[in-house]
């Protein structure tokens, strides 16, 4: 029967029958069609990329004031389009281990102090110049100069020196650090022709294409480019475009009307809807990202651990995943990280709703009268209505909600990182400590929920330097104990990546990183003959 | 001729500039008190309080608000709109493809719908209170009725989901094909036609039919001229006044009112380039797209009043 069904796979893949047929032979050689799918799956990889075409997307999170800058990358479209045109110094694989790219190896000292880059030789740049060790250290200088506002920014200060030895770049780091090269991975850290020094927004580098249209806003185009470097695994598509359309339904009809191959955050409520349509899959996948009420430790009434921790009990996590993620998405559990984090430890007990609980610790903090929620549309999608359901399950435990709706307009610089208690975002990070150093730490800029505690900087910085990953994965469920049972985040729900692609695409791979396979699907997908 | 209707087309004129004078305090004042400060958008949540105050100064943020309007002015007055403050580029040059593109969108939306709202206004008035009158006038309000952005997505979903006979997005580029460009704004110009077309096909018949009570159109009858004639020869002429000031209107609307049918076909004009820079706190971008918006309205609405004016004989012709 396998034999069969092996045979009769080959021929879809060759284009000799129709998946439907082949569907068919496999339901009556009895097999399920969900095996019988991937088995089609295999086969189409198993066939081989095909060459050729304009493969399209479109994509919200694109502005006419975007830049080809790197260092400037923020939202979700020069993000994925520098994915296309950009080459990086190491890469997260989508099974989560690290991938070489224009490092061939980094090794380090034991201390985890100075770590050394070999530089991979024969990759070119797309001006025809060759990738030196050079290129790379001015790469990773402008990154960590304040002048350059790169993204990148944060981690790069911890950088002391940087240095080129022939083939190799040592760098010295001010404290320890086991997670620099994931650090590396960081999608600002393109590597440019003398690290972007002489232009930083010339839009050269090592990808797979070259940029032929930028039009910030509007639409980017690149063209495959001739010598790179791994043309069997990236590049398969002759050209490549991207094109903003940040309204969702514009998004969807875009797709189904075959203007575009792919799509990116198709909204949950709208999911099954575009189940039904001919030939569009759904690609949805969870990852790093989550939705949280976020609360400062440090300011009344949430200064209080019995208020913080009523209010995280009131919460009811089942009720929003199901109505405001409708499933895709996963449950939180008051700290940050996730299984798409290495290192993470499955045993903590998941925290519930408990509206018995909440009332002993309400009336515990001695707190009355309201609190005050903001939110506000652009907090994530849904959020007025989650913040609503929220005072209906505090309502459960005797705990008055006030609610009140922000503009978007000046929400982040008005509203969030700013007010005591308010809904927020955010899309994750890579590696435990870049999240907990990013919002965690004392000195972080982006502290939002105010979490000074200088212990747990600490343990931060001493769990970044240990190289044991069983110490350190330990070290890792400490810290998210306290902040789960301290600090002021109540993270009900971890959302999914939710994209979508039309008949034809083929070549797709889930990648827990980032949307779009890691912004790769223009790069690492093709279209079907 | 020092003739009334060159002191009036002046007088028109002058108050325009005046009008206009008066919007750009507006414009300024408003984008004054817009939340949020402009370095703080600039630099992020990790400005430190040295780099604000250096590009406060940078900025001129902190000379009094009066100094930095008339800055303004004089920079607007001799063609220099500045540089936008999230891109560093220079205002005008990035307005002008944007401009463009609103505008080739307006022109062929008006091409459609300022004849076809006329045709149609006569022929309401020709077959008045019969069966064609009704059918028009029904189908044009129920289409101003709907909202545009519904319009556009039952466009989209019956033209370009369903039948595909045209793009859902209209996104157009320099060098595009002019047949390309034309299917590309087919949805969006239709959905303009649809929301402007009412309005103008009422105002027409509405005039006309005004004019029709008068004693001459009675003569005109009486002399045996056919309905057409009548209304072609005799109505129409007397009634043009009132048909170019709301043609006029609607075309203002068709270059000033298109954002959100330009949000919905994602096409490049001004409309989405204004609300990119209005949440960036672009505000160098955000006053002159306003005194753009607000020139094209104001001079629009001047064109009507003079072409008001020179339509009437009794001005054109005076004693």
């Amino acid at each position: 029967m396998s034999n069969e069904l092996d045979f009769l796979s080959r021929r879809v893949a060759a284009g000799k029958m129709n998946r439907r047929d082949f569907l068919g032979r496999a339901a009556a050689l009895g097999v399920t069609a969900s095996f019988a799918n991937s088995l089609l799956a295999s086969a189409a990889r198993a066939a081989g990329p095909v060459k050729g075409g304009i493969l399209k997307a479109g994509l919200v999170g694109g502005e006419s004031t975007n830049s080809l800058d790197p260092a400037l990358f923020m939202t979700q479209v020069p993000f994925s389009f520098g994915k296309q045109w950009g080459e990086m110094i190491v890469e997260l694989s989508p099974d989560g281990a690290l991938e070489y790219r224009i490092a061939e190896e980094i090794g380090s000292s034991d201390d985890a102090k100075v770590w050394t880059l070999k530089i991979r030789d024969g990759i070119e740049f797309h001006n025809g110049k060759t990738v030196t060790a050079e290129d790379v250290a001015a790469t990773l200088e402008r990154h960590s100069d304040e002048g350059s506002k790169s993204g990148a920014l944060g981690y790069m200060k911890g950088i002391d020196s940087i240095k080129v030895n022939g083939k190799e770049v040592v760098l010295t780091l001010k404290e320890a650090n086991a997670d620099l090269p994931y650090l590396l991975s960081d999608y600002h850290l393109i590597v440019q022709p003398n690290g972007g020094k002489d232009g930083a927004d010339a839009g050269i580098s090592a990808g797979p294409y070259k940029v032929t249209v930028n039009e910030p806003g509007i639409r980017h185009g690149g063209e495959r480019f001739a010598n790179y470097w791994q043309a069997d695994k990236m590049g398969h598509a002759d050209q490549v475009e991207i094109i903003v359309i940040n309204d969702a339904t514009a998004r969807t009809s875009a797709l189904q009307g075959g203007q575009v191959h792919m799509i990116n955050r198709v909204e949950p409520k709208i999911v099954d809807l575009i189940k039904r349509v001919p030939g569009v899959t759904i690609r949805n996948h969870s990852g790093p990202g989550h939705y949280v009420f976020i609360m400062h430790c440090n300011t009344a009434p949430f200064d209080n651990n019995d208020l913080r921790m009523a209010l995280k009990l009131a919460m009811d996590r089942e009720e929003m995943l199901d109505k405001i993620l409708r499933g895709y998405g996963s449950l939180g559990n008051d700290f940050p990280i996730n299984a798409s984090y290495p290192l993470f430890s499955d045993d903590i007990e998941q925290r519930k709703f408990d509206p018995d609980k909440a009332a002993f610790h309400y009336k515990k903090s001695g707190h009355s009268g309201s609190v005050l929620l903001r939110t506000s549309d652009v907090a994530f999608p849904g959020a007025v209505d989650a913040a609503q359901l929220y005072q209906q399950s505090c309502a459960k435990a005797g705990i008055t909600i006030e609610v009140k709706r922000e503009p978007g307009d000046g929400y982040w610089s008005e509203v969030w990182n700013k007010q005591p208690f308010c809904t927020s975002y955010w899309g994750g990070r890579s590696t435990q400590d870049q999240m907990y150093s990013t919002a965690y730490i004392s000195t972080a800029d982006w502290n939002d929920t105010r979490f000074l505690r200088e212990d747990f900087d600490k343990m931060v910085f001493a769990a970044r330097a240990e190289l044991d990953n069983d110490k350190r994965k330990a070290m890792y469920r400490d810290m998210a104990m306290i902040v789960r049972d301290e600090g002021g985040l109540i993270l009900p729900m971890f959302n999914q990546f939710i994209d979508a692609t039309g008949p034809k695409v083929g070549g797709w791979i889930e990648d827990p990183h980032q949307e779009l396979m890691n912004g790769y699907a223009l790069s690492k997908c093709w279209l079907e003959a | 001729m020092s003739s009334p209707i060159l002191t009036l087309v002046a007088q028109r004129i002058a108050l325009g500039l005046l009008l206009l004078l008066a919007v750009s305090v507006l414009i300024f004042a408003g984008t004054q008190i817009l939340p949020g400060d402009v370095a703080q958008s600039i630099l992020g949540q990790s400005a430190t309080p040295a780099s604000l105050a250096n590009l406060r100064e940078e900025l001129g943020l902190n000379d009094p608000a009066y100094i930095r309007y008339f800055r303004w002015l004089g920079g607007v007055v001799t063609g220099d709109l500045g540089t936008a403050l999230s891109s560093r580029q220079d205002i005008a040059t990035s307005i002008g493809g944007r401009l463009w593109n609103t505008l080739f969108l307006a022109f062929w939306a008006a091409v459609v719908s300022v004849p076809l709202a006329i045709i149609l206004g006569l022929l309401a008035v020709r077959y008045r209170n019969g069966f064609v009158d009704k059918l028009i006038s029904g189908l044009a309000l129920a289409s101003t009725s709907l909202p545009e952005f519904f319009i556009g997505y039952l466009l989209v979903y019956f033209f370009a989901v369903k039948m595909q006979w045209f793009p859902g997005i209209s996104t157009v580029y320099d060098g595009m094909p002019f047949g390309e460009r034309m299917a590309a704004i087919a949805l969006p110009a239709t959905a303009l036609t649809l929301v402007v077309l009412a309005h103008m096909m009422r105002m027409t018949r509405a005039a006309i039919l005004n004019v029709m009570q008068s004693a001459y159109v009675e003569t005109a009858e009486l002399k045996g001229l056919s309905a057409f004639d009548v209304i072609r020869k005799h109505a129409f002429p007397n009634a043009i006044a009132p048909i170019i000031n709301v043609v006029m209107l609607n075309l203002a609307f068709l270059i000033v009112g298109v954002v959100v049918v330009e949000v919905i076909f994602v096409y490049p004009g001004m409309g989405q380039y204004l609300v990119d820079h209005v949440s960036k706190r672009d505000v160098p971008v955000v006053q002159a797209v306003g005194l753009i918006f607000a020139a094209v309205y104001i001079g629009l609405n001047i064109i009507a009043d003079i072409a008001a004016i020179i339509a009437n004989p009794r001005l054109r012709h005076p004693k």
